[in-house]
């Protein structure tokens, strides 16, 4: 029997072991349209490394980054190289299931200077230690329909001074064309509550896990946004539902702060009809932001780590590999190498031959660098949920923060 | 490789009287192991997927445990997790939610199914199986295109819904007020046709001869339907709330698909497993999803015993028949 078992396990090594020796295969696991850039990058990689075979493993957004909390969590299936959304990044970062990239033999020091500052921090857990790379990210910026806010006599100006302005500007042209300069009212509340953060101090918590939800910001994001409401200048639709899309292509919605990778959604798939007539201006009231973004770890129990680093530097640090994905998805480069090629410079022929790509660029180097928080997402849900309380039922503003505060203590208790 | 006939012809008669001898008791053996062979599949995968599961989340819940740090991470809370759930607001709030569609789409699912089902046994013969296919369709209909059909349907501005409806357009899906109904009409609309089947089984078991002597007595259909039917239909109707009781307490799939995470009336839909969801794979907080989900078990074992109460003895016994 145990010659037998033997005879077993020799035939499972030899089997698992004869292709090793041919080439290594890494293994990424990622979720689209991220994919699509590694997908396109391959080319590139298996001429400058034709010894690593790389397996892509591609699934749903949410599929994914479920799949990967799990793999996490028991310490097996997880792939060699971990694509992670800027969502997900604070708290797969904050649990220490990664590789820090700052330790030998990464030495990610080094390009410490070499991305957008604030990307950084993303990926900085509270014991310092560097989680991911990022490749892409997300200047913040008002995109807006330039025919409509011309046709209701305003300028952009008018929108960006400041948010006074930008709701007084977004009732004159609901009166003069019917459409919302706002998806949702949620959008101007997501944004100011991002204003006048002294350094260092995150956006729902300080340094030493205090939550700070009832400070005067919050208080402004919540009137700011029932005023928008109540003006009416809001379509009250969801991002990425039905409506919202259907609000685009039928001049609905005429407005949406976002990432700038969203004018590459809109060229694409979102309203490809309205092309030439889309501007890129800064957020309101001289805000810098950034929307989302992607960042590429390497799990603790990875097999090949060595490799992965390659393809993770691969990925995250090449000047060539993120161009291409800017050129080719729009995916704007977090690797200021690549944000300084003139490629960056060309007029976008969507946003009517707006030189966009320079206003990304500065807002990506004024974006400030917040600390995150394992907690932010549960934060940001509890404050979403007492936002609707204000506008839906008409809570006081002071007792709905005060309750996201209890809910928000009582969930980081740990 | 041995050659068979040098050891056939190497062995001697006792060797052989033995070697038979095993060869009958392996036999034997094989004979009183393969029913077990035959069943273990079920009790593997059971063992693997069903048991384990369980017993690991009573376990979990004991704990305090981030997933992505690690199976190593855990530690010992004790009930501390059942207690910060009880005190959680939107764990309160979500039980309401789940009690409110338990209510809103379950009572008038049954409501309809009996005389539905009742009318279709009496009245339908030829397009009977037709009628019934349709009805059950949307139980069996996969729930990603049934979240593709009614986010259209329900649609504000584009939806056949509110085309219909006269006055200002309604925020079915948007709306504080009007998403709780809506989903609970998707609800009703999905499981109708199952309680139908259900109730039909049922009636195709109750004599035609009690239809007949009430006819003879004066009986009109509603009074046939009311003294005849009903009562006799007590049994399966004790087992159909049962189902209705558990699935709707359970409830995900529907408010899950329709209202995306990121809007504002999420959390006005949030039923207690989706809050149990939330507390796992959102805020990252295992234990205390699981706790939830035993919280959740205890409540459906108690409204099940209630139910039995409910209908008496007579009800669950005939049942278990």
């Amino acid at each position: 029997m145990s010659k037998f078992l033997l005879a077993i396990a020799v035939a499972v090594a030899t089997f698992a072991l004869a292709p090793a020796r041919a080439a290594t295969t890494i293994t990424l696991a990622t979720f689209p349209d991220l994919d699509r850039a590694a997908r396109a990058a391959l080319p590139r990689w298996h001429a400058l490394h034709p010894d690593i075979d790389v397996r892509i493993v591609s699934l749903q957004y949410a599929d994914h980054h479920n799949a990967m909390t799990t793999a996490l969590a028991t310490g097996s299936g997880l792939p060699d190289v971990m694509a992670v959304d800027f969502k997900f990044i604070g708290k797969f970062v904050g649990s220490g299931g990664f590789e820090d990239l700052y330790q030998p033999p990464y030495g990610a020091g080094a390009l410490r200077d070499a991305f957008v500052p604030y990307t950084l921090a993303q990926a900085t857990n509270a014991k310092g230690e560097l989680g991911a790379l990022p490749a892409d990210i997300g200047p913040g910026t008002l995109l807006y329909r330039a025919d409509l806010v011309a046709k209701a006599g305003l300028v952009e100006a008018d929108f960006t001074r400041d948010w006074e302005s930008f709701i007084a500007a977004g009732i004159r042209l609901k009166k003069a064309t019917g459409a919302c300069i706002l998806a949702s009212s949620t959008d101007i509340v997501d944004i100011v509550i991002r204003s006048g953060l002294p350094p260092g101090q995150g956006i729902y918590f300080d340094r030493d896990g205090k939550v700070l939800v009832d400070a005067p910001r919050f208080v402004r994001a919540f009137e700011l946004g029932r005023r928008a409401h109540q003006a009416g200048i809001d379509a009250g639709t969801t991002m990425w539902t039905n409506e919202w899309v259907a609000g685009f292509r039928s001049d609905r919605i005429a407005g949406q702060m976002m990432g700038a990778w969203l004018a590459g959604h809109l060229k694409n798939w979102l309203a490809p009809a309205t092309a030439g007539k889309w501007r890129s201006a800064p957020l309101p009231g001289g805000l810098f932001a950034s929307y989302g973004g992607s960042f590429y770890a390497i799990p603790k129990h990875a097999q090949h780590k060595a490799e992965a680093w390659q393809f993770v530097r691969f990925m995250a640090a090449d000047r060539q590999t993120q161009l291409d994905a800017l050129v080719q998805f729009g995916n704007f480069p977090a690797l200021l190498a690549a944000q300084q090629d003139p490629v960056v410079d060309q007029p976008v022929a969507f946003l009517g031959g707006q030189r966009a790509g320079v206003l990304w660029r500065d807002t990506a180097a004024r974006v400030p660098a917040i600390p995150v928080d394992k907690y932010d997402s549960m934060a940001t849900d509890a404050v979403r949920a007492e936002y609707q309380n204000v506008i839906a039922r008409g809570k006081d503003i002071h007792e709905a923060l005060a309750d996201a505060k209890w809910l928000i203590e009582h969930r980081a208790r740990r | 490789m041995i050659n068979p006939d040098s050891t056939l012809a190497r062995a001697d008669a006792p060797t052989a009287a033995r070697a038979s001898a095993s060869r009958v008791r392996w036999r034997k053996l094989a004979r009183r192991l393969a029913p077990y062979a035959f069943i273990a599949p079920f009790f593997v995968l059971f063992t693997v997927f069903g048991l384990f599961p369980l017993l690991f989340s009573i376990w979990l819940s004991l704990h305090q445990w981030d997933a992505a740090s690690g199976l190593a991470a855990m530690h010992w809370v004790g009930l501390e997790n059942y207690k910060y759930a009880i005190t959680d607001p939107w764990f309160a709030k979500s039980l309401l939610n789940t009690l409110w569609f338990a209510v809103a789409s379950g009572v008038p699912q049954h409501l309809v199914a009996l005389p539905l089902a009742f009318f279709i046994h009496m009245s339908l013969k030829r397009g009977r199986n037709f009628v019934v296919g349709a009805y059950f369709v949307p139980y069996v209909t996969s729930s990603v295109a049934i979240a593709l059909i009614f986010t259209t349907l329900f649609s504000k501005d584009f939806g056949v819904i509110n085309a219909i409806i006269p006055g200002p357009p309604i925020d079915w899906l948007g709306d504080s007020f009007w998403a709780r109904p809506a989903i609970a009409l998707v609800v009703f609309w999905r499981y109708l046709g199952w309680n139908v089947v259900l109730y039909l089984s049922a009636l195709q078991v109750i004599s035609g001869d009690l239809y007949e002597a009430a006819t003879l007595d004066g009986a009109s259909r509603w009074q046939q339907f009311r003294y005849v039917a009903l009562p006799l239909l007590k049994p399966m109707m004790f087992f159909a709330i049962t189902l209705t009781l558990i699935g709707n307490l359970q409830l995900f799939e529907e408010p899950f698909i329709l209202i995306p995470p990121d809007s504002g009336v999420a959390t006005d839909v949030m039923t207690t497993a989706m809050f149990m969801y939330r507390m796992a794979f959102s805020d990252g907080d295992f234990g205390t999803a699981s706790a939830v989900s035993w919280l959740l078990f205890f409540l459906i074992a108690a409204l099940a015993y209630g139910n039995g109460k409910l209908f008496g003895k007579e009800g669950a016994a005939d049942v278990a028949r």
